[in-house]
């Protein structure tokens, strides 16, 4: 059963974000860890990059593929999981603790809205069950 | 297994040099520029061809068995075309020598470059790049240049989401942006969504038909339509073009501008790094900006053609793999309009075949009839048992397994391509085999997922492997 915990926002590409003030923390869901498989690599991206809703964030690797993350909302990175680096494998093993990929520091909380909450992610995810 | 570095010891040689065949002088290089300690296997003659005959009975190639690794397509490569390519008139030529001493070679390129400009329809077609990836990159860059000359503002370039990953890295390579574009339940192109995502900042599509599902698009025409009517030009990776060679040209879709991996359609070597060849064919309004120079032919003399006004230039040493391109040649002329036809023919059946035999027993996601290849899921797989493990578990029969998880859109991807050239025997056989693992898997579960048991390696530790990646011998 995917876990899909109820403190976060999701996006349509599979990240979730963790709202704690003016930061957003980012990662990918464990919907997503599950589908990529082991996760082999992912890029650091360098803080004080800005980026805006829906760019690409940074990259993942996986043995089966690479793939972008997308940033939830638009932000400038104020730091990367540096612990990814060596122990990339995180990502599967706690998408949502100490595989978090990036804290972002929010533009816009107007932003936050267009994105889904627990319920509704749980919905879309059987919706795109084929 | 010892690597060749490994084996032999001091002094020990397959060659006998005399003591003529040393040089006498002291050597010109300086001592501290000229590498101490070089690691030259010693072997002899008979441990040098152990080496490598025990290596080449543990490699596998489409001379052994069935190799039905989708999308890759592992055609088999018809022995004449290496015949020609060993000719001496073309073997023993030098690129730098004279026009009218290569006539010949400059013929062969002509005559190609024609034959390809019949086959996909297009106005002009350079021969120059190396490779499937390499002939898209310089697609790019065309579609780039001309829009650098006429509308500037267009530099994105839209992407199905089924989409060979090298179209989206040589979109980035060329400074461009790559924006996805969904599939719809048909496995097409989602029509509304290219129509919201076209603007005037869009340089263009970039489509593969048939697709990586080994479906035809069935709304390319409209795509086309589309796509033009918002000023950009519509890219055809041609990767598949050997679905439909002789049936159909993809200029006629609309198409402006398209690669062809020779390896696919026209039987050259499988380049895995190796010499390849993946030449682009345009319509008329984007030739002047081909890779330079091109072959042409003026009062029945062949000529390197360098007045190319927009040209984004040289893309490959000399004109291309010529070796590779000589085999390409052969294949065409070998079996000309009509076998050509028959081809494109005979891969579409050979897959429908397989896919309607093996739909009763795996899912199918896209219900269609297929192109040269098709994708099945691991979705009705039993015990835990995944696509990893049972494309394991065909090599201990003795296939090659097929492409495994990818397109990314269909969940534990099982891609299929049987090629033209496979017999029903063949084809049941492996049939079977998949059957007979699908009964494994539901009886000795264990047994599908321990696999591979009769091969010199065992399960390899993919994920190692990539988290750890060990690049030398040493």
């Amino acid at each position: 059963m995917t876990n899909i915990p109820k403190d976060l926002l999701y996006t349509k590409e599979h990240e979730w974000i963790r709202v704690e003030g003016d930061v957003g923390v980012v990662g990918i869901t464990d919907y997503a860890q599950h589908a990529l498989t082991d996760i082999v690599f992912v890029e650091l991206p360098a803080q004080g990059k800005k980026i805006d809703q829906s760019k690409g964030l940074t990259v993942v690797e996986s043995v089966k593929s690479v793939s972008d993350v997308y940033a939830p909302v638009a932000g400038e990175v104020v730091e990367a999981n540096s612990s990814l680096k060596a122990n990339p494998e995180l990502v599967n093993h706690d998408p949502y603790g100490k595989g978090w990929i990036a804290k972002l520091k929010i533009s816009s909380k107007d932003q936050l809205k267009t994105l889904m909450g627990p319920e509704q992610y749980e919905k879309y995810l059987q919706e795109q069950k084929h | 297994m010892k690597t060749i570095f490994e084996n032999g010891g001091e002094g020990r040689a397959a060659v006998q040099f005399s003591d003529d065949q040393y040089p006498t002088e002291a050597p010109k290089i300086e001592d501290r520029f000229r590498r101490k300690n070089l690691k030259i296997p010693e072997v002899s003659e008979i441990e040098v061809v152990r080496h490598y005959t025990t290596l080449s009975k543990r490699n596998y190639g489409v001379d052994l068995g069935f190799y039905p690794l989708g999308s890759c397509t592992m055609k088999y490569n018809p022995k004449v075309n290496e015949d020609m390519a060993k000719l001496e008139g073309f073997t023993n030529i030098h690129p730098m020598q004279p026009e009218e001493l290569s006539q010949g070679a400059l013929q062969m390129l002509f005559e190609l470059q024609e034959m390809m400009k019949e086959i996909t329809g297009f106005d002009a077609f350079s021969l120059q790049p190396a490779a499937g990836a390499h002939g898209e990159l310089v697609g790019v860059m065309m579609i780039k240049a001309y829009f650098q000359k006429h509308d500037k503002k267009r530099k994105k370039i839209l992407i199905p989401d089924s989409a060979h990953g090298t179209n989206p890295a040589s979109v980035t390579l060329c400074g461009l942006e790559t924006q996805e574009v969904k599939s719809d339940g048909n496995g097409n192109v989602d029509l509304n969504d290219l129509r919201q995502k076209m603007n005037d900042e869009t340089a263009g599509l970039m489509l593969t038909n048939p697709n990586t599902l080994g479906l035809f698009d069935q709304n390319i025409i409209e795509i086309c339509k589309i796509v033009h009517e918002k000023g950009g030009l519509v890219y055809c990776d041609g990767a598949n073009l050997n679905a439909m060679v002789g049936v159909t040209k993809p200029r006629d879709a609309g198409f402006d501008i398209m690669h062809v991996n020779f390896h696919k359609t026209f039987s050259t070597p499988h380049g895995c790094g190796g010499p390849g060849a993946g030449g682009v064919g345009v319509v008329g309004k984007l030739a002047s900006f081909l890779p330079k120079p091109m072959v042409n032919q003026t009062n029945g003399m062949y000529h390197l053609d360098y007045n190319i006004p927009d040209s984004i230039g040289k893309v490959k040493s000399y004109y291309g793999n010529f070796g590779v391109l000589v085999k390409a040649y052969t294949y065409i002329r070998a079996l000309g309009p009509d076998g050509l036809k028959r081809v494109g023919q005979n891969a579409v059946l050979n897959a429908n075949y397989m896919r309607v035999k093996l739909m009763k027993h795996f899912d199918l996601p896209y219900k269609r009839i297929c192109q040269h290849e098709f994708v099945i899921s691991d979705r009705n797989m039993p015990n835990g048992v995944t696509t990893m493990d049972l494309a394991k578990r065909l090599l201990d029969y003795g296939y090659h397994s097929p492409t495994i998880y990818f397109p990314l859109i269909v969940h534990g991807a099982i891609m299929i391509e049987p090629t033209e050239t496979e017999t029903r025997e063949t084809m049941d056989s492996f049939i079977e085999t998949m059957l007979k693992i699908l009964q494994e898997a539901q009886t000795t579960p264990e047994l599908v997922k321990g696999a591979p048991h009769t091969l010199p390696v065992k399960r390899l530790d993919g994920v190692k492997a990539a988290r750890e990646p060990v690049l030398t011998a040493r």
